[in-house]
């Protein structure tokens, strides 16, 4: 199969594989990932779905937005159970029981279900080199369950765990930097990704399914109500987090980094920072140094990848 | 007629699993269920099986990945014990919830803590509402004929429910016993070609699987699977009469042993029962009317069945090993479930042995039929639930 054409007037000709209606809150980030990650391909996917937003919200009851093969089993485990559908897959067209169609094979996650309760079976699945790919739509707290902190929570933020109080100023640990992790797995292909730059998203997702194996990519998704923003503002908030540094779109292919867009100039944090209500305190007097901290840890991790990508002549 | 060898349990199992050649396994290893699947990966990597083998992080994906095949549309099987079941709960209920015919054989062994790698039924009595079917075997015999059976019986058109075929621990798992082996031919005809009900990798007609389901139907839901536990006993029963047909050996939903005219009986599960049969041999010499009932089938539970065998005696003592603390043993409160229906109630009493692989000795199964002699002749019961083979 030959790769799509990424053009926006044949795109939105294609068939939509998640289809409208379900009931993801309106400005959600989440569903428009998931079309643009279905919408660069043509070939055959079935997926497979953690316990969060995207799942209650995508399949109730006897309706369905998925137009592809979907199974949601529980919250930790989508890697696990995608890598037994795969597995299948590859045992039937093996035994001559089902015809190979070239089937590729992704799981999403939120950031709760792949930075916290299903990394070991991420972990594991991507330690077995099954021929998936694994999603997280990073939006940066349990949502779900109404915005308590995770591992992806940003350093500062109020979340309904870790509010900011009198005492305790929001979250007082940073992310984790769960997109070197899974390339510290020396997987063939990793991947950070946003929805306001969907070209760079979608080419990403074509590459992805050229190569044989396990792949993993991180893509922000900015949640009206988590962030405490406005409703219409996910994709500026994806642009601004990009433009700030604070969530830098990068590959590592084969263990070679290669940072695919760069803003042209890298904007204050703040400006990522203050259109979200999460942040708030941050700007109140005396809190100076929280803004310091944060913009300071971003700094080093825009630094870093930089001096790895300037490693590999990649920059 | 197979032949005949000389095997553990597990090894028994494992044979069969090759001969089944299941599509997808996927399992984590773990006392004493890891010799099972640890010879199953030697016929993997010989070709012997066409099986995909996943060899997961842990139980929880183990079960995960299961999941995630069986709903892809082929044939699932994986094995565990203790802590590995414990680990998979959560995923138990949501293969049964969705469905799935996965065949599992558990390899009963006693929950932490204290840690303990030995045999009893904790762990299978952990699972006990899960929704999967749980057929108990005595000997490496049972063991192989009722994992042959399960997958025919999982994969039942009319139940689609998975099912685990449980064995002790260490005493069934890891002694050598004769067990006679059915020709591969056999139970490749026997058990048939798998039959995949709207399966995930049908790309012309995509499903969608676990849907989120609240008060509007999902007790609807619950209802449809008590309704499918229901005709479970039929198919067992159906599968059986095949199964000794093929191989002369008979099997219902559970074993009588001298019950017929039994006045007092002792009802046990796996392999205890072997070493009662022998106990209730030697009392019937000296003209002691006692029978055993051993439950084959534990869930769905034959209550109605076992309540017609057990209607015509006196007293019965209920040996259960695992414990519900606070509670009378799980094996006990089900036979009270049986005997409530019963015009004439019989005595009973509940004893607990056995736990972390205690050993069931000949001395504890003349104690009970002792105090069940006592019970029938004078009417009167003294602590219905007691420990049994305790260092005091």
């Amino acid at each position: 199969m030959t790769t799509k054409a990424l053009k926006l007037k044949e795109l939105a000709k294609g068939e939509d594989r998640f289809a409208h209606g379900h009931r993801m809150c309106a400005g959600c980030g989440a569903p428009i990932v998931v079309k643009q990650v279905l919408m660069a391909t043509d070939y055959p996917i079935i997926a497979a779905n953690a316990t969060g937003c995207l799942e209650v919200s995508s399949c109730i009851q006897q309706f369905t937005a998925w137009k592809i093969p979907w199974m949601h089993s529980a919250f930790e485990n989508a890697a696990a159970t995608i890598s037994g559908i795969e597995a299948m897959y590859r045992s039937l067209v093996k035994q001559g029981k089902l015809e190979d169609k070239n089937v590729k094979f992704i799981a999403f996650g939120g950031d709760g279900g792949t930075y916290d309760i299903g990394f070991q079976a991420l972990s594991g699945a991507m330690e077995r080199g099954h021929d998936m790919m694994y999603i997280c739509y990073d939006n940066g707290a349990y949502m779900n369950t109404g915005i308590q902190r995770s591992s992806a929570t940003p350093f500062g933020a109020d979340t309904t765990t870790c509010p900011a109080g009198d005492v305790i100023p929001g979250k007082l640990q940073n992310r984790k930097d769960l997109t070197r992790i899974m390339a510290a797995h020396g997987i063939p292909y990793v991947a950070q990704a946003s929805p306001a730059n969907w070209m760079d998203l979608m080419k990403k997702v074509q590459k992805a399914f050229e190569i044989k194996g396990p792949k993993f990519m991180n893509v922000i998704a900015p949640c009206n109500r988590g962030w405490r923003s406005r409703t219409d503002d996910a994709i500026a908030l994806a642009k601004l987090a990009f433009e700030t540094c604070y969530w830098p779109l990068y590959e590592i292919e084969n263990g070679i980094t290669k940072i695919t867009a760069k803003p042209k100039e890298k904007k204050p944090l703040v400006d990522f920072l203050k259109p979200q209500g999460r942040f708030k305190h941050m700007f109140a007097p005396g809190n100076e140094y929280l803004l310091e901290q944060a913009q300071a840890y971003v700094d080093a991790q825009w630094e870093r990848l930089q001096k790895e990508a300037a490693f590999w002549g990649e920059e | 007629m197979g032949k005949i060898v000389a095997v553990t349990g597990n090894e028994a199992c494992a044979y069969a699993l090759k001969q089944i050649n299941p599509d997808v396994c996927a399992a984590y290893p773990i006392t004493p269920a890891t010799d099972l699947m640890q010879r199953f990966s030697g016929y993997v990597s010989n070709g012997q099986v066409d099986t995909e083998l996943v060899l997961v992080e842990s139980e929880h994906s183990a079960m995960s990945a299961c999941i995630g095949a069986a709903a892809a549309g082929g044939r699932v099987a994986t094995a565990t014990s203790s802590q590995g079941l414990a680990l998979m709960w959560e995923m138990l209920y949501i293969a049964a919830g969705t469905r799935l015919p996965i065949v599992m054989p558990l390899v009963n062994r006693a929950l932490s803590a204290p840690l303990n790698i030995h045999g009893d039924h904790s762990d299978g009595m952990g699972a006990r509402d899960t929704g999967w079917i749980q057929i108990y075997s005595e000997n490496a015999q049972e063991a192989y004929d009722n994992l042959v059976q399960s997958f025919r019986i999982a994969e039942h058109l009319e139940i689609r429910v998975p099912a685990m075929v449980c064995m002790d621990g260490f005493i069934v798992s890891h002694s050598i016993e004769r067990v006679e082996y059915i020709d591969d031919a056999d139970v490749k005809n026997f058990v048939g070609k798998f039959q995949a009900v709207h399966p995930l990798l049908d790309l012309e007609h995509p499903k969608s699987y676990g849907p989120l389901i609240l008060t509007d139907l999902y007790h609807e839901y619950k209802r449809a699977q008590h309704e499918v536990m229901t005709k479970v006993p039929g198919v067992v029963l159906e599968v059986a009469a095949e199964f000794e047909k093929m191989t002369g050996r008979k099997y219902g939903l559970f074993e009588e042993y001298r019950l017929e005219d039994a006045e007092i009986a002792i009802v046990v599960m796996s392999s205890a029962a072997g070493t009662t049969k022998d106990i209730i041999d030697q009392y019937r010499e000296k003209g002691v009317k006692v029978g055993l009932l051993k439950p084959r089938m534990f869930r769905p539970f034959p209550f109605t069945q076992i309540a017609e065998a057990l209607k015509h005696v006196n007293a019965i003592a209920v040996l259960d090993r695992a414990d519900s603390f606070g509670g009378y043993g799980p094996l006990f409160s089900e036979i009270a479930g049986a005997v409530m229906s019963m015009d004439h109630k019989p005595a009973m009493i509940n004893k607990i042995f056995g736990l972390g692989g205690r050993d069931y000795l000949p001395e504890q199964a003349e104690q009970v039929i002792n105090e069940l002699i006592k019970i029938s002749e004078t009417g009167k019961v003294g602590a219905i639930k007691e420990y049994i083979g305790v260092r005091e």
